[in-house]
């Protein structure tokens, strides 16, 4: 298995379709197959080296994966948001190979040892014209080789490599996605950056589908808006604070609903409540999936699929209302399980780590190996319960768990809470030290209109136990999130530390 | 005779149709347009595919049998239509999962 099984089959299937770009200017499958076939013939002049990718979205990005899935080298995305610090460091450790930017990034990588940094422009220039010649279809079929290199975000420590194989990605989306599934006239807008495996695994499943792909270099609410009605595009993929951008900027624009999308799905952190039900007023007719999945995963695992989001949207049913926080059920071909600290799987409704065993998850990384257990399962250190009806929630990462007086709490079950006061329009709960309680809760709110710190505190107690009650409630204008939506969570503890010990405050 | 295991390729020897398998294991008597298949890449292609075979294979389509212990995907299409142990291939219903990324 290679990702370019995926392409030639599109290249065969969809010939002059536009696989990348306007429908007047865009790649087509066949000329996106016939360009990472030149690229491949020039990274193999490296031998041995891997593709880095050090810009932000454009066409390069599916002609340097494809090309180097051709190639046999891996291909490895660098987030260009780092300072240069942070870049050069994750630069060294992916060298030798040949990295691909914009200007800026080539610049920036430049001086690398063993790094030979070219612009996207000279990039695309070398591909046309004398190209040395490559045999069609000579890829290995080595289904072991890796893919993709991504550096996880680093949010507990130093980044690492998670690898993912040919193997992986392509279980992926032969397991996840129908041959040529879309209509000539479907696009996606894909607005998450090139190093996010929502990035990789974009690419591939809309090239596998026959979905054009329109790509945003940045993402800004209004330039995602006006491209999308300007490009015609039916489809699209978000990260939350993505979302909850771009629902103020049609709410500053009077409101009116966009009819053009039909399916908008999101994932990659924590949505909101008030944001997906204000979403679903807004694309009225869009068909809404939460996607739940991990880099190590292959994208994907766990899927809330449109009918859920109505039936959320419109029960009366407590249970049934609540599923629109859930991840939804497993993909086909993957399986979950919930386990204790001694490993045991929990019952329905318990609280345990979520686990996850299937052919799309990989749970390797260049640094530690394998983390795969001896029957395959992945911890994937985020917490979580699977209800009667077999959805599942994901509460957050286990790193994140509060210890107050030796009881372990999620911070998202008190968030959640939180969120349900309708002034509350974004909420994070936080452990910060307590000589006597080990960690206190510090809940950070996001309320535009007031909102006594006091009737927060009673919301909680009511609803959750007293030891779930923050002890201290600060205000602020905004949460701090990366840029790809997770909230960073180490700046809040580092911000509020002072509170802990403290009581009076 | 040829031996399935998932992420195995195979051609047929009578038409252009190649297959990677998706589900499936053990020996199996596979055949496409009337003669065996070959592991990819192994094998010329002559002749033509048989009458009583030659429905043909579509790309992207999965194939499987009745009793859906083998499942291939057609990764290249062909004149010939596939059998295993003298049962001919259905496609098999497409997945309709949502888009997700």
């Amino acid at each position: 298995m290679n990702l370019m099984m995926l392409l030639e089959m599109a290249a065969n299937g969809l010939e002059d379709r536009v696989a990348v770009g306007s429908l007047d200017s865009g790649l087509t499958y066949r000329q996106l197959f016939e360009q990472a076939g030149e690229a491949a013939a020039r990274f193999r002049a490296d031998p041995g080296a891997k593709v880095v990718l050090c810009d932000e979205s454009s066409p390069a990005v599916p002609v340097a994966l494809f090309g180097a899935a051709w190639a046999g080298m891996p291909y490895v995305p660098l987030n260009y948001r780092l300072p240069d610090d942070d870049l050069r460091a994750l630069a060294e450790r992916s060298a030798p190979g040949v990295a691909i930017g914009d200007d800026s990034g080539a610049a920036r990588l430049g001086g690398v040892e063993g790094l030979t940094a070219v612009t996207r422009d000279q990039f695309i220039a070398d591909r046309s014209g004398d190209a040395p010649a490559i045999e069609p279809g000579d890829w290995s079929m080595d289904a072991e080789e890796i893919a993709v290199l991504l550096f996880t975000s680093g949010t507990t420590g130093a980044p690492k490599s998670a690898v993912l194989r040919h193997k992986h990605l392509v279980s992926y989306i032969l397991g996840s996605v129908e041959f040529m599934g879309a209509g000539e006239d479907e696009a996606t807008i894909v607005s998450v950056p090139p190093y996010h495996v929502a990035g990789v695994s974009a690419m591939l499943s809309s090239v596998y589908a026959g979905r054009r792909i329109v790509q945003l270099a940045k993402f800004d609410p209004d330039v995602w808006i006006d491209t999308v009605e300007a490009e015609g595009v039916t489809h699209a993929m978000v990260v939350p604070t993505m979302l909850s951008r771009i629902v103020d900027a049609l709410e500053a624009r009077g409101g009116e609903p966009m009819l053009g999308v039909r399916a908008l799905s999101y994932g990659g952190g924590k949505m909101p409540e008030p944001v997906i039900r204000r979403a679903l007023d807004l694309f009225p007719i869009t068909n809404f999936v939460n996607a739940y999945g991990l880099t190590e995963t292959s994208s994907t695992i766990a899927l809330l699929g449109p009918d859920d989001h109505r039936v959320a949207q419109y029960s009366d049913d407590e249970g049934e209302r609540a599923r629109l926080k859930s991840a939804g059920r497993p993909l086909p071909g993957v399986e979950v399980s919930i386990r204790d600290d001694d490993f045991n799987e929990v019952g329905v409704g318990e609280v345990g780590e979520i686990f996850v065993r299937g052919e799309q998850v990989s749970g390797e990384y260049l640094e530690k190996g394998s983390l795969l257990d001896h029957e395959g399962w992945f911890p994937t250190r985020d917490g979580g319960f699977i209800d009667e009806g077999g959805y599942l929630f994901v509460q957050g990462r286990n790193d994140d768990v509060i210890i107050r007086g030796g009881e372990n709490m999620s911070p998202g079950e008190i968030e959640d809470v939180l969120l349900t006061d309708e002034r509350v329009k974004d909420a994070a709960a936080i452990g910060v030290p307590d000589r006597e309680w080990g960690e206190q809760i510090v809940a950070v709110i996001v309320a535009p209109t007031p909102c006594p710190a006091t009737e927060l505190q009673d919301l909680v107690g009511a609803r959750l136990r007293s030891s779930r009650v923050p002890a201290h409630v600060v205000f602020v204008d905004e949460l701090p999130y990366n840029d790809t939506g997770k909230l960073l969570r180490r700046v809040l503890r580092e911000n509020y530390a002072h509170l802990g010990d403290d009581p009076t405050d | 005779m040829v031996e399935l295991k998932p992420g195995a390729r195979f051609q047929s020897t009578v038409c252009t149709t190649e297959v990677i398998v998706v589900k499936g294991a053990g020996e199996a008597d596979l055949m496409c347009g009337g003669a065996e298949m070959v592991p990819a890449g192994t094998g010329e292609v002559a002749g033509e595919p048989a009458a009583d075979a030659a429905e043909g294979t579509l790309l992207g389509k999965r194939y499987s049998d009745e009793a859906e212990t083998v499942e291939l995907l057609a990764t290249k299409a062909g004149a010939g239509s596939m059998a295993v142990g003298g049962a001919p291939l259905e496609v098999a219903q497409a997945k309709t999962l949502p888009a997700s990324d």
